[in-house]
């Protein structure tokens, strides 16, 4: 412990499920993520009790995680876009089913077969639900190296606690990028038992099923109400942001992942402009942290959203802005990283 | 007194929801025989498919998960993988296992999965309406083939059993019918060979259990046995295509 | 401190490497340091690059347009980064491949004849070696005993017997970087 070890963000996400406690992975490869694929087959099939499968496609993949996890393990499945467009048939069972798990995407360029360069235009995906039907994921946006080993340890856990899934939103600069890691001691947290709910066998007990249907419209809707429940639950508790330089800032910048670090940037050559740029960045995508961003607007009249995308995360900042400020744009797409320089171009724009 | 006939515990009390005539009752009935004659329902996890069987959960006694429409193969392999000291069986159907989830049946019996799973073939996609399966005969009308299933266009009704024997991994596949008593009695066996595959460890097994759909074919139920007898069975041969001592 | 660099050459010149070593000696030495690769369907003989970072403060963004040095072992590499380098900057280029002259003069310009040095200590694989040697040296971002440290770990195992042999490469780069 306290040792920092350099490593790929990929595979340091690997390790971290490790440690928190996976043993079973199930994947597919597809860059700009293989690395995590690699890392859990070297790890995994050398554990004892522990299951590495290369699955036969991502829908496969998804579909082992959601067996092995109705028997009450921890297990995971990372992809990339198009892999995790596949998934999320599998991805709204396990919702529906409220089970456990963790979901790691990192991003490429898109749409379509789109590029293997980082982006963030599957923001709508990972936070508005993805796939059919109401729900919603538990989503993290890390932004380094460290926070994606962090991170995905959280991640685990708060799946646990709202046996819900939750998703890791990378992108492929995070993932390949090396950095020194730390893998800190964690205190223990206590999560729910699982045993009222795995299906591990009926001995000593009445059968049991996992059946994400009702025909019922009624009995639908209820269940629909008690996941309501759960997601308000969580926006009351999880939002996570960090927020630098938002008093008396000329503009604030929201932004997250890679693109908030590129802000940070941004922030500090602005500086020397004698410019003052403040900068909210959402740690958790959802719950997203409105309420820092709404009482901000009330103080600071000039938003800018910068997102690896032609604009997605801005519509829940002007959400949480609600009219009281200014919410311009700036994006780059398709695998392009927005350099410091065009960002601050950007801002004094509005200045 | 001893007792001869009886509920098997691995059934629970709900009655059947199936329709007059069709064989999923029985096919469920024969594996729940066999849950019981291991004596392993306790330790058992069955997966039920999209498809009339879906609700298989309320019938069978033991642990039982439902999977997205072809899937259950996979899910299966994640339970088996996590949980190896349990029994774990799919129950699937026509248009399940052999059209949607053609992928993952076929993956993992190239695995080797040590998993049992319930091939319930007939003909037709049942709960949807009657339209035609991959399974669907030549010339079969169903709501989808209305001039009858025409392979210039529709391809040829595939067989999954035979498809599947050439898998290396595949280590027990059978195909049966349960038209008449001694039908069902060779069922029986193929599905406890089947269970015993896995409980031996010896990879994946499978039992295709030819069946009639009376409803959607629109047939009574008696027509529907015949009909299975004089026109399944002669495209879709019944009997072992691959057996533990084969692959051993 | 704060030091940005980009090293590029071609696929299977050992550029992802060298980077490495750089980053994980920044490491050693207490620094935040990142390092990323360019990454894409080349996997071989095609141009590869890749960003080092290090820093004594927190590495805000990662990405590098306008890098303070560059290590460049092919022409191609030194025609696409060498407008990007900061004023009065640093390019080390491999002399045995590129003939041209650096355009620009406000730099400093260590020109290392790293295929041929490689080629006299009888391994051609070692000129990446070389010119992080002729860097290091130049550039003073981190000590020669630290590259030697992370070297130690790299090649520990399979390619234990090729550690001495690579110091060797090292030490004539900074030798040639004296000059």
């Amino acid at each position: 412990m306290g040792e920092k070890i350099l490593m790929k963000g990929n595979e340091a996400i690997g390790e971290a499920a490790i440690r928190a406690g996976c043993r079973f992975y199930f994947g597919y490869p597809i860059t700009p993520q293989s690395e995590i694929t690699a890392y859990m087959a070297k790890r995994l099939l050398k554990m004892k009790d522990a299951a590495f499968v290369q699955a036969e496609s991502e829908i496969a993949a998804i579909n082992m995680v959601y067996g092995a996890i109705a028997t009450g393990v921890r297990a995971m499945t990372s992809s990339s876009g198009p892999g995790i467009s596949l998934k999320q048939e599998g991805i709204s069972y396990i919702a529906c089913s409220e089970l456990p798990c963790v979901i790691v995407n990192i991003q490429r360029g898109g749409p379509g077969l789109g590029s293997i360069q980082p982006a963030q235009g599957d923001y709508f995906q990972a936070t508005k639900g993805g796939g059919h039907g109401d729900y919603h994921l538990i989503v993290f946006a890390p932004s380094s190296v460290q926070e994606l080993v962090d991170l995905t340890m959280d991640a685990f856990d708060l799946a646990d606690k709202y046996r819900n899934p939750a998703m890791i939103l990378g992108d492929g600069l995070l993932g390949q990028m090396m950095e020194a890691v730390e893998f800190k001691e964690r205190p223990k947290v206590n999560l729910p038992d699982k045993s009222g709910w795995t299906l591990t066998g009926c001995k000593g007990r009445k059968h049991r099923y996992i059946v994400p249907f009702d025909l019922d419209p009624r009995v639908l809707e209820k269940l629909n109400k008690v996941l309501d429940e759960k997601y308000k639950r969580i926006k009351e508790k999880e939002v996570r942001y960090e927020a630098v330089n938002i008093e008396n800032a000329d503009l604030v910048i929201v932004a997250y992942g890679t693109v908030a670090r590129i802000v940070k940037t941004v922030i500090n050559n602005a500086k020397k402009e004698g410019i003052n740029i403040g900068l909210i960045r959402p740690i958790t995508l959802f719950p997203f942290p409105e309420k820092i961003i709404a009482e901000t607007a009330s103080k600071i009249n000039k938003f800018l959203v910068v997102e690896m995308s032609l604009g997605q995360m801005i519509e829940d900042v002007k959400l949480a802005v609600s009219g009281k400020a200014e919410v311009n744009f700036y994006g780059r797409t398709g695998g392009v990283i927005p350099s410091p320089v065009e960002i601050l171009e950007e801002v004094k724009k509005y200045l | 007194m001893k007792k001869v006939f009886g509920r098997p515990e691995s059934l629970t009390d709900v009655p059947f929801t199936y329709c007059p005539g069709c064989h999923h009752g029985t096919a469920h009935r024969l594996v729940a025989e066999v849950l019981d004659e291991f004596g392993i329902r306790e330790k058992t996890i069955g997966i039920c498919p999209v498809g009339c069987s879906v609700f298989a959960y309320l019938f069978f006694n033991c642990d039982v998960i439902c999977a997205a429409h072809g899937r259950a193969p996979a899910i299966a392999t994640g339970i088996k993988r996590s949980k190896p000291d349990s029994i774990v069986f799919t129950y699937q159907g026509d248009g399940d296992l052999a059209s949607i989830g053609t992928a993952e049946i076929v993956h993992a019996a190239n695995r080797g999965e040590n998993i049992t799973v319930i091939f319930i073939n007939n003909a037709i996609y049942g709960m949807t309406g009657g339209q035609m399966a991959p399974t669907t005969l030549v010339g079969q009308v169903t709501q989808t083939s209305p001039y009858g299933r025409d392979p210039k266009t529709m391809g040829y009704p595939i067989k999954m059993s035979e498809m599947l024997s050439t898998i290396k991994g595949a280590t027990y596949i059978s195909r049966v019918a349960l038209t008449k008593p001694a039908y069902i009695v060779k069922a029986k066996k193929a599905i406890k060979k089947a269970f015993q595959v896995q409980l031996d460890g010896k990879g994946f097994s499978m039992v295709e259990i030819l069946s009639t759909c009376p409803t959607n074919w629109g047939l009574s139920p008696v027509e529907a046995s015949k009909w299975l007898e004089e026109n399944m069975i002669p495209y879709y041969p019944l009997g072992e295509f691959r057996t533990p001592e084969e692959v051993a | 401190m704060f030091e940005e660099v980009i090293i590029a050459g071609f696929g299977g010149q050992g550029i992802m490497l060298i980077g490495r070593l750089l980053a994980y000696a920044g490491m050693l030495e207490g620094k935040n340091v990142a390092w990323m690769p360019s990454y894409g369907p080349e996997m071989r003989g095609g141009t590869a690059n890749c960003t080092v970072i290090i820093s004594s403060e927190e590495i805000a963004s990662p990405v590098v347009p306008y890098p303070k040095s560059i290590i460049v072992m092919n022409k191609p590499s030194l025609d696409k980064f060498e407008q990007n380098v900061k004023k009065e900057g640093l390019i080390i280029l491999n002399d045995s491949l590129i003939d041209q002259k650096v355009s620009r003069n406000d730099l400093s310009i260590v020109r290392v004849p790293a295929n041929d040095v490689a080629n006299e200590l009888g391994n051609l694989k070692v000129a990446n070696m070389v010119v992080l040697g002729a860097y290091v040296k130049k550039s003073g971002v981190v000590k020669l005993d630290t590259i030697f440290k992370a070297l130690e770990k790299a090649l520990a195992g399979r390619n234990q017997h090729l550690i001495n042999l690579n110091k060797e490469a090292l030490k004539q780069g900074t030798e040639l970087a004296k000059e």
